[in-house]
């Protein structure tokens, strides 16, 4: 699956495990909320990411978000924005630095979106067009609102230089 | 050269926008224009355009595409309706029809016309976002802000800074449901607060600052529900990330299972109100306070780009219109009807009804806005607000003037005595319009509008609400009308359900269901039995829903089904 990073493709060394994978001992996977425990128990040094349901509370992840790279949020559908504040809420709230990838059916026009909730790649779905995406990416010079990435605000104003 | 120009001055009850403003709207239309092309070539399809599309206030009804234009808490310019008054000719049916929501809406737009339509609008510094989707809708706000006698805080530059927050919203903008905020600066709540998903009452804080009261999880639909009172005290500085903690909230556990029950009013339900007041207080408690805080300079650099009116009348400006009121009684009614104290010496606040006898409420032509317009240019300000009962108002008009708005109003067909009244009626589009529909609103409202049309007869009957929806997601409040009027459909028929008690006040309401629905042709008539009832029955100068209140709904009943 072409991964989206600042607009651009990038070579993606993750793999996604799913429910009943093998998982293998070493090198960058990403396994299901449900089998985090089982990831965990792999040597220290080797990079994890989990996988969250929409549903997840982020509050869980606390104690364990030392030892995660990556957190992937998901929309089953477009329309399902609770990723958007998922990943606000270990941005914010937990003070995650580490990667938070974007997966399921997102669409281009919600990049903007995306990258201001701390989003910082996306997982395209298939038969998306990069450069829908990369369109996107440059299409608004200014938003309304602060959000996690700490634009700079015009002046007084709400603005921010995107 | 250029930079030698006078700085153009600033619209008198809204925000003005700055180059950055105009810059965000035109990528916002190219952003659209893009999207069309990409539609009209097929390579979106109908599936994936239509959230797009909905994000610009183009819905798709029964015989064309509806384009829903946003206006900011009710308040539009001269040059703005005049512009409006322009797409209606050029790429409508040369009306336009004001919505509940204080937001105009086109009846019969072309896909293809669209992106021209949106640039064209955005020349005036408008747009149709979040006019639709499960987003941050148009904030409403007070037809009286910022002239109202009895007001304590103009709330339209919290509206604005609301607007401004809730725009592209990277969090908030695929919410599990609609979400529609309403704010008001007065303890006489004009603005239905506590029938939306949040109602926000500015109030003046102990310190001299301002302070909120927060209600939430009200709403019509097929649930109504009267909201509820979450604090009292929010400080100016807290406003937005106070916010972010209920719409948060909302965001994540709100249902998207069921979209009947998907709206916040079911979350607070469900959780209660102590439950969803402990869950946004944790998130508020959690979140970076410094990042969303909304310091006193954001406001006051806001409140700055808002121009303001200069109020002088001459001292004998209320005599002039004594005199004037006591020549001629036709003025004088409508004096009484369609006008609302003024906080300074010698002005009025005056309402335009969009509601003729027999007429369809809130459409207005092209040639009613320009009319209009230039009134608003010769004495208001250039100023016009848009109500949430589909009328105008022009807020600041000078005593000694009001003759001559009246008698130009009058000459339009815009002079009907009945704000308040039963000829004021909201009337959702119903069948003759909405896919959703069960039954056409639209004629009821005539016919009744005809029924009751002598001035004399409605200022007897005094203050009443007829509300009437097409079917049950109440877009046209009838839960909230002293009479509330329903469509259904009996097997294949129209019929109507009668409500009675609805209030959209500070003595919000949720009206009751009289009894059996009746036949389109025996609504009229029933109603005019509930109102002579009433006439009968009511103590003193009481309302129609005072009495309902006082004697409950038997002896409505027999008015309304012992004959039928
Ligand atoms: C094609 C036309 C329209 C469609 C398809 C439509 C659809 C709906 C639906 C589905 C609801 C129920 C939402 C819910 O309870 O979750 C609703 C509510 C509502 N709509 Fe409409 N509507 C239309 C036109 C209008 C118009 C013209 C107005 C304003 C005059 C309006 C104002 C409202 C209001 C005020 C509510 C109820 C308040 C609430 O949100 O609880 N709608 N509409
Ligand atoms: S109340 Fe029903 S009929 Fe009326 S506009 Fe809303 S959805 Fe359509």
């Amino acid at each position: 699956m072409p991964l989206l990073e600042n607009g651009r493709l990038v070579p993606d060394p993750w793999t996604t495990l799913d429910q009943d994978a093998f998982l293998p001992a070493a090198g960058p996977v990403i396994v299901p909320l449900s089998r985090l425990e089982e990831g965990l128990a792999r040597p220290p040094g080797e990079q994890l990411g989990v996988a969250l349901p929409p549903d997840a509370e982020i509050a869980t992840l606390r104690t364990v978000l030392p030892r995660l790279s990556l957190v992937a949020v998901t929309f089953p559908i477009f329309r399902d924005g609770r990723a958007f504040s998922q990943a606000r809420a270990l941005r914010e709230h937990l003070h995650f630095a580490g990667e938070i990838r974007a997966t399921g059916k997102p669409l281009p026009d919600q990049y903007e979106f995306l990258l201001r909730c701390g989003v910082s790649t996306v997982a395209l779905p298939a038969g998306s067009d990069p450069q829908v995406w990369a369109r996107a990416h440059t299409r608004f010079r200014t938003a309304y609102q602060p959000s996690v990435r700490g634009e700079r605000a015009e002046g007084a104003t709400l603005r921010r230089v995107l | 050269m250029p930079d030698t120009l006078p700085a153009p001055a600033l619209p008198i009850g809204h925000y003005g926008y700055d180059q950055v403003d105009r810059a965000f709207l035109a990528d916002r239309v190219e952003q659209f224009r893009d999207q069309v092309a990409r539609r009209i070539a097929g390579t979106l399809s109908e599936d994936e355009f239509k959230p797009l599309r909905l994000m610009n206030g183009l819905y798709l009804q029964l015989h064309a595409y509806m384009l829903r234009i946003a206006v900011p808490y009710g308040v539009l310019d001269s040059r703005q309706l005049r512009e409006l008054a322009h797409i209606a000719r050029t790429y409508d049916r040369d009306y336009g029809h004001f919505t509940t929501r204080q937001n105009l809406q086109f009846n019969w737009i072309r896909l293809e016309d669209t992106p021209d339509i949106l640039a064209r609008l955005a020349d005036v510094d408008m747009h149709a976002i979040q006019t639709s989707g499960n987003c941050i809708r148009n904030v409403t706000c007070d037809q009286f802000a910022g002239a109202a006698q009895d007001e304590l805080v103009d709330p339209r530059v919290h509206a604005e800074i609301l607007r401004q927050w809730s725009t592209l919203h990277p969090e908030f903008t695929f919410l599990p449901r609609k979400f529609k905020i309403a704010i008001s600066g007065s303890p006489n709540d004009r603005v239905a607060a506590r029938f939306h998903d949040i109602g926000l009452v500015a109030k003046p804080a102990p310190d001299g600052g301002t302070q909120f009261d927060v209600f939430v999880g009200g709403g019509m639909g097929r649930t109504p529900i009267v909201g509820v009172h979450l604090r009292d005290d929010l400080p100016e500085e807290d406003l937005l990330a106070y916010l972010e903690a209920m719409v948060r909230v909302y965001n994540e556990y709100g249902r998207r299972d069921n979209i009947y029950k998907a709206r916040i009013k079911i979350l607070v339900q469900a959780l209660g109100t102590e439950g969803y007041r402990q869950k946004v207080d944790a998130e508020f408690a959690a979140m970076n306070r410094a990042r969303y805080r909304l310091p006193p300079e954001t406001v006051a650099a806001i409140r700055a780009r808002f121009g303001t009116p200069d109020l002088h009348a001459p001292d004998d400006a209320a005599a002039q219109l004594d005199r004037a009121r006591r020549a001629d009684p036709v003025f004088d009614r409508w004096v009484r009807t369609n006008t609302h104290p003024h906080r300074a010496p010698g002005y009025i606040s005056a309402v335009i009804s969009l509601k003729p006898a027999g007429g369809i409420p809130g459409d207005a032509t092209s040639a009613q806005m320009d009319l209009v317009a230039d009134l608003a240019d010769r004495h208001a300000f250039g100023e016009i607000r848009v109500t949430h009962m589909q009328n105008l108002v022009l807020g600041h008009v000078r005593q000694d003037e009001l003759h001559v708005v009246w008698q130009a109003l009058r000459g339009a067909g815009l002079a009907s005595a009945n704000i308040g009244l039963i000829g004021d009626i909201i009337a959702c589009p119903g069948l003759d319009y909405c896919a959703l529909a069960n039954a056409r609103s639209i004629p009821i409202a005539q016919k009744l509008g005809a029924r009751f049309a002598s001035p004399e007869l409605q200022e007897t009957i005094g203050p009443i609400e007829i509300k009437i929806s097409g079917c049950i997601n109440a877009c046209g409040h009838h839960h909230a009308g002293h009479i509330g009027i329903l469509g259904v459909d009996k097997k294949g028929e129209e019929y109507f359900q009668l409500t009675l008690g609805g209030s959209p006040g500070s003595d919000a309401s949720v009206g009751q269901i009289l009894g059996p629905a009746l036949p389109e042709d025996a609504t009229v008539d029933a109603i005019a039995r509930l109102v002579d009832a009433y006439l009968v029955h009511r103590a003193g100068g009481e309302r129609f829903l005072d009495t309902y209140r006082r004697l409950g709904a038997a002896l409505f009943k027999d008015a309304v089904y012992a004959t039928a």
